[in-house]
């Protein structure tokens, strides 16, 4: 499903990441951890399509449309409420019965009170959530996730390790600090140094 | 097509929506043309020819479009928004497409006031004016929001953004104070639709590779 052979990617002479191999099949939990700089963020954001290796080569067999990515940035629009921003991406998801999903989402996440407030108004714990809201809304079969236990609070950190941890045919990919936190989720692991 | 369409009507929608909101774009556009027409109003010497008159209310017109393709991709590049939008599987054009609409929309807001106010100031609207405006329009927002997402990628939009579009535009001033101003004006009204036509094409093909690597 996913194939990497001595993945690189340069940002003019700086080198972020150097030679990284994997292959990842589905329904596989590949948990990458390494130090600030190591190129978590780098790495996810060439599996997602935002970025192109500048060496070796990198493969991902599936639709651009079937991937969900949760950032440092939450992708969402400060001027729009909740519910808007959740319509919005799920009109351009294609998401049948899209109300009903962002709806179940809203309340799984604590968020249906605040539907309708801007989220410019929200916490950051807040805007983890409903970004990971944006993330899930597609049903998405390649679930890209950097540091997504960052902000989230007792309950929030809960029931993303529920979301993780009931994860079935998906592919996950998961950079984080807290690595103990999703160890137990993961089947694969990648350290970059 | 249908899906295509809805991906366009609802990128326009939420830019209309934000701008609703925040009242960032079309109320500075309102003021800067109001004023740069009175402005000129004052500047020009009495009973100036009405061929200056007319090339007073393009300038103002280029500049006042200039607010809003500056404004057009902050929002998408401050917040990152446009990753989302990148990861979304609509086709990048509709991006471009949708933007361009909101861009349109808020031109034709500022010369829902600016047009009255030349009239008011110089002299009666003709429909060539109108008509040159209009199509003007469409090639301000076509190009104007390439280079407007080509400039919200790096610091110094604010600068960059009028170095690219100003001279892209000059055909445009060309084709709209002809419009306005010359004998036969069906010649300049079919220049301007041309540009359109060929800019439409060239910024449709070609936003995808201006916003991805």
């Amino acid at each position: 499903m996913i194939r990497a052979s001595g993945l690189g990617r340069r940002f003019g002479e700086r080198r972020v990441l150097k030679g990284i191999d994997f292959q990842l099949d589905r329904g596989e939990f590949l948990l990458v951890t390494g130090p600030n700089g190591s190129g978590k963020t780098t790495l996810l954001r060439l599996l997602a399509g935002l970025l192109a290796p500048t060496d070796g080569t990198l493969e991902v067999e599936i639709d651009r449309g079937r991937v969900g990515f949760l950032g440092h940035e939450p992708l969402l629009y400060r001027d729009l409420t909740a519910l808007e921003n959740l319509d919005l991406y799920g009109r351009l998801y294609r998401v049948s019965e899209r109300r009903e999903r962002a709806g179940m989402l809203l309340e799984r996440y604590g968020l249906w009170e605040a539907r309708a407030e801007p989220t410019a108004s929200f916490s950051r714990g807040m805007m983890q959530r409903l970004a990971l809201c944006r993330t899930l809304l597609h049903q998405p079969e390649l679930l890209l996730l950097d540091e997504p236990f960052s902000a989230l609070d007792t309950e929030g950190a809960e029931l993303l390790d529920a979301e993780l941890g009931g994860n079935g045919p998906r592919t996950v990919v998961v950079a984080s600090h807290q690595p103990e936190r999703i160890a137990a989720h993961s089947t694969r692991r990648l350290a970059l140094a | 097509m249908t899906g295509y369409l809805s991906d366009v009507a609802a990128l326009a929608r939420k830019d209309l929506v934000v701008e609703l909101r925040t009242r960032d774009t079309v109320p500075s556009m309102l003021l800067f043309v109001v004023a740069a027409l009175v402005v000129f109003h004052f500047a020009l010497p009495e009973g100036s020819s009405r061929l200056a008159a007319g090339g007073m209310l393009w300038i103002a017109l280029l500049f006042t479009a200039l607010l809003a393709l500056v404004r057009a991709f902050v929002g998408e590049r401050d917040e990152g928004t446009l990753d989302g939008l990148l990861l979304a599987p609509c086709d990048r054009s509709a991006i471009w497409l949708g933007k361009t609409l909101s861009v349109l929309a808020f031109l034709l807001f500022a010369e829902a006031v600016a047009l009255p106010a030349f009239a008011l100031f110089y002299e009666p609207l003709t429909w060539e004016l109108v008509a040159g405006v209009a199509l003007a329009n469409v090639g301000i927002a076509t190009v104007g929001t390439l280079l407007g997402a080509m400039a919200a990628a790096t610091r110094a939009r604010e600068l960059l953004l009028p170095l690219l579009f100003l001279p892209v535009a000059l055909p445009l001033v060309v084709g709209g104070v002809g419009a306005t101003l010359a004998d036969e004006p069906g010649r300049y009204l079919a220049f301007l639709g041309l540009y359109d036509l060929i800019f439409a094409i060239l910024s449709w093909a070609s936003f995808e590779y201006v916003v991805t690597e």
